[in-house]
């Protein structure tokens, strides 16, 4: 073994030489090509953020539409076809280019600062996920502007989604856009579990993780697996569509449940994709306002993972009035009431934490602690419906709209709004303005709750989801007056929430590195962090590096001022997948152009496909090719030939 | 004061060296959700064929003339992936092209002959869900393999130019994993499409 490919690293402190020297190694580049190229974990994930953010915006606008709609009876402000178009594309943004992105935005940010880590692990990877998912988006939303959007809901039943029932480009749009997207959530899952397994600072053991960590681990190793089933049944119902497959059509004998089986079996391990990182973030965020450590941290791990694998067992429950035998849907309903109890664990957790805590009430521990009573209800919501005779009343009726309002918004934005406050001083150096932000938090609270608890009662009184008026002899008028009014409270709301952001961001109180006297790793280094993150590697002995002195659980300290230096390149230390013992050094790729040029080919490829231009589709294809054998070709300064060849 | 953990390190390799680096686990990967895809395209099968009246099976006997040799010339090409593989690990180069080399011809040649049996077949992809379910199954497989093979080609032209020794080879192993997914996924859809009428499946 030749000495060059083995070394004892260099330890140290961290002094302003080194400093200098890891930031001039570490940088982007300047201009356009460092625009494109920049493969920084956290550049990435603000544009992650923004983006999903800008998508957030506009699927809220198209709520707001349909809510005027709804104001009253027989009103005329959309038709019927506006009105079916606005529903499916307000739930394909939301659920596709919100709930998902903005998670994977916070996880690249925060993964190799909570982790103690300079990279993620595959950074080129990270980049070409976003770009997709910026291209996957556009792609959409050209559909949706040219007339185009997704007409027939956001999950999309067959057969009205096919060609005999919806003859124009809605869903080839649709479906090809969301084989595009999938293309990014999975590369971007890959990402995120080798680097939760292999890039950790030394000693930070399985059992020493963020909780944050673990929901993106599980959501992520779900992802990689069932996001192949929603792309196939969108590729399949396009070629049903465009090369008259029988894929899910009845009269060649194909199998129009396939299309639900498909789409469910993605659909609903995806609904604790787009929780459990959120439930993270509170499980994380919540003790740092308690003054505590979070009670029961192995318990909640355990039923993160414990829910994500039930989470595949239930999919049959969206299918309970498609006529399925009655003992199969007793299944499905015993493992969706069972489901129940890992939530039940986080909930109590929470509970716990605040009860036997000194909580301070900032903004954030707002939208942390009212999340758990928004989790509840939808929670109970689920469960009512879990059971198979509640669902056939209530199935297609505005209780299951209330109950995934409930879920989504309250697992998901309600976490993500306090984790916003909660990390903004450490992505921007700034502290959010408090009283705008208790103002906006009230906002949405009451928005919300006004909007979508009457729903409920709605759905009781049979009021079915997706229909675009209804007569004044229904009685449904003050409840959707309502609701519409709470909407409305809502969007001022998230818009004081936007006004707060733009203004702190340039004249925001100056934060200090740990403004909240956070035990986490990444509350160790400067705000906003340096490009390299650590300038030493820090070595962890305890779940809560920055509250040893007062937690005093383990016999040592972490070494967060001393560690490895590693400043002979642009390199970070791997470490085994349980103990997080450094097994390697690895020099990491610089900025690279190649997933943007990937990301174009792939979109002329999709184009290409959609109008059935065979020299696009062909020319995008060949620029794919290229961008990847350029990006795999193995580079000596990666060390992954022989320096001594080639 | 409690001791300070300080990891004192000792030698540490340095880049990715065997499997050992991050590039191996990105495989593994990439492997899963592929087998998970076609996981589901399986899943597609015979839940269709089960919910359907029997008869829907076109070929109730399939043929298995071109196809069980074509899948045992597949299982070889796996063979001779392997044996590259192993032309690298023990420095042994004109071992390793004719690993790689024999692997990407038997693939050109199974690619071929599937193409064939594509055309021998009485239905087209729109004649029934059955055949639909035949066609883009053994699609999806056939572009794995054309990818396979560009994957083998190019560790044949790095081995050729002297990329690799026993110490980084990450790419090859990256590669012939690939190649054996791609192998190991058609026994399980000639096995879906082939054998299991035989079995009694959907007739």
């Amino acid at each position: 073994m030749k000495a060059a490919d083995m070394r004892v690293p260099e330890v140290g402190t961290a002094t302003p030489e080194l400093r200098r020297r890891l930031d001039e190694i570490w940088k982007t580049g300047p201009g356009i090509a460092g625009f494109l190229g920049t493969v920084d974990h956290k550049k990435i994930g603000i544009r992650y953020i923004v983006t999903a953010f800008a998508f957030l915006l506009l699927g809220g606008i198209e709520a707001l539409l349909m809510r005027l709609q709804l104001i009253g009876p027989d009103l005329k402000l959309l038709t019927p076809d506006q009105y079916n178009v606005l529903f499916s594309t307000h739930g394909m943004t939301m659920i596709f280019l919100y709930a998902a992105p903005i998670l994977s935005g916070f996880s690249n940010y925060l993964f190799p600062l909570l982790l103690g880590n300079r990279d993620m692990a595959f950074p080129r990877l990270n980049a070409l996920s976003y770009w997709i998912y910026l291209a996957a988006g556009i792609f959409l939303y050209v559909g949706f502007l040219t007339g185009h959007g997704p007409n027939d809901g956001w999950f999309n039943y067959v057969p009205y989604s096919e060609r005999d029932f919806n003859p124009g480009l809605n869903q080839d749009f649709y479906s090809l856009g969301m084989v595009l997207l999938g293309i990014s959530t999975t590369v971007g899952a890959a990402n995120f579990i080798v680097t939760l397994l292999r890039m950790r600072a030394p000693g930070m053991s399985i059992n020493r993780l963020p909780i944050m960590t673990w929901g993106t681990l599980t959501a992520s190793a779900a992802n990689l697996v069932v996001v192949p089933s929603v792309s196939l049944a969108f590729l399949l119902l396009w070629l049903d569509r465009q090369f008259g497959t029988q894929f899910f059509r009845s009269a060649g004998g194909g199998q129009p449940l396939l299309w639900q089986h498909l789409f469910w079996l993605f659909g609903h391990p995806w609904v604790y994709a787009i929780v459990l990182p959120a439930m993270g973030m509170v499980s994380d965020g919540l003790p740092v306002f308690c003054r505590r450590p979070l009670v029961g941290y192995s318990l909640v791990a355990l039923s993160t993972v414990a829910t994500m694998i039930l989470g595949f067992g239930v999919w049959v429950h969206h299918m309970f009035a498609t006529g399925l035998p009655g003992l199969g849907l007793s299944f499905f309903s015993a493992a969706s009431i069972v489901i129940t109890f890992p939530s039940a664990v986080a909930v109590f957790a929470w509970l716990a934490t605040i009860w036997t805590g000194r909580p301070v009430v900032t903004t954030a521990f707002l939208y942390f602690s009212s999340m758990i009573l928004m989790f509840v209800i939808g929670g109970v919501s689920g469960v009512m419906t879990a059971s198979v005779p509640v669902d056939w009343q209530l199935t297609d009726t505005y209780f299951v709209v209330a109950h995934i309002h409930y879920v989504l918004i309250g697992i998901n934005l309600f976490p993500v709004l306090g984790a916003a406050h909660f990390w903004f001083p450490k992505m921007t150096g700034r502290f959010m303005d408090e009283r705008l932000g208790k103002w906006s938090f009230w906002l949405v609270f009451a928005g919300f709750n006004i909007a979508f608890l009457p729903m409920h009662l709605t759905g009781l009184l049979g009021m079915p989801r997706r229909i675009y008026t209804y007569g004044p002899e229904m009685h449904w008028t003050a409840l959707n007056t309502i609701t519409t009014c709470g909407s409305f409270i809502l969007a001022l709301g998230i818009l004081l929430f936007l006004v707060n952001v733009l203004r702190s961001r340039r004249h925001g109180r100056v934060a200090p590195a740990n403004p909240w006297d956070a035990s986490t790793l990444e509350w160790s280094v400067s705000s906003p962090p340096p490009e390299y993150n650590f300038a030493v590697i820090p070595t962890v002995a305890s779940r809560h590096p920055l509250w040893e002195d007062r937690l005093q659980e383990e016999q040592a300290t972490s070494s967060l001022d001393r560690g490895m230096l590693l400043d002979r390149g642009k390199e970070v230390v791997t470490t085994t997948p349980l103990d997080a013992e450094p097994d390697l050094i690895l020099e990491m790729p610089g900025d690279t152009t190649a997933p943007f040029w990937l990301t174009v080919g792939l979109s002329l490829l999709f184009i290409g496909l959609l109008l059935r231009v065979v020299s696009l589709a062909a020319g995008g294809g060949v620029l794919t090719a290229l961008a990847i054998l350029v990006w795999l070709w193995p580079r000596r300064a990666l060390r992954e030939r022989e320096p001594a060849h080639g | 004061m409690a001791e300070v953990a300080m990891f004192k390190p000792g030698p540490l390799p340095v880049g990715p060296t065997r499997r050992q680096g991050v590039g191996w686990w990105g495989a593994i990967m990439l492997v899963a959700s592929e087998g998970a895809l076609f996981a589901y395209l399986l899943f597609g099968y015979f839940y269709v064929g089960a919910t359907e009246p029997p008869g829907w099976v076109l070929e109730p006997r399939p043929d298995l003339r071109l196809a069980l040799p074509n899948t045992v010339l597949l299982l070889l090409s796996s063979v001779a992936a392997w044996f590259g593989e192993h032309g690298v690990l023990s420095r042994r180069r004109g071992r390793a092209l004719l690993g790689f080399g024999l692997a990407a011809v038997m693939g050109v040649v199974f690619a071929a002959v599937q193409w064939k049996e594509w055309h021998l077949k009485h239905f087209l992809p729109g004649t029934s869900s059955y055949a639909s379910l035949y066609y883009a199954t053994t699609a999806f497989h056939m572009a794995h393999v054309v990818i396979g093979i560009a994957v083998l080609l190019g560790i044949f032209l790095w081995t050729a130019l002297d990329y690799f020794s026993p110490r980084r080879h990450m790419a090859v192993s990256a590669g012939v994993l690939y190649w054996h997914f791609v192998d190991a996924v058609w026994l399980a859809v000639f096995t879906t499409y082939y054998l299991t009428p035989y079995l009694g499946f959907g007739t």
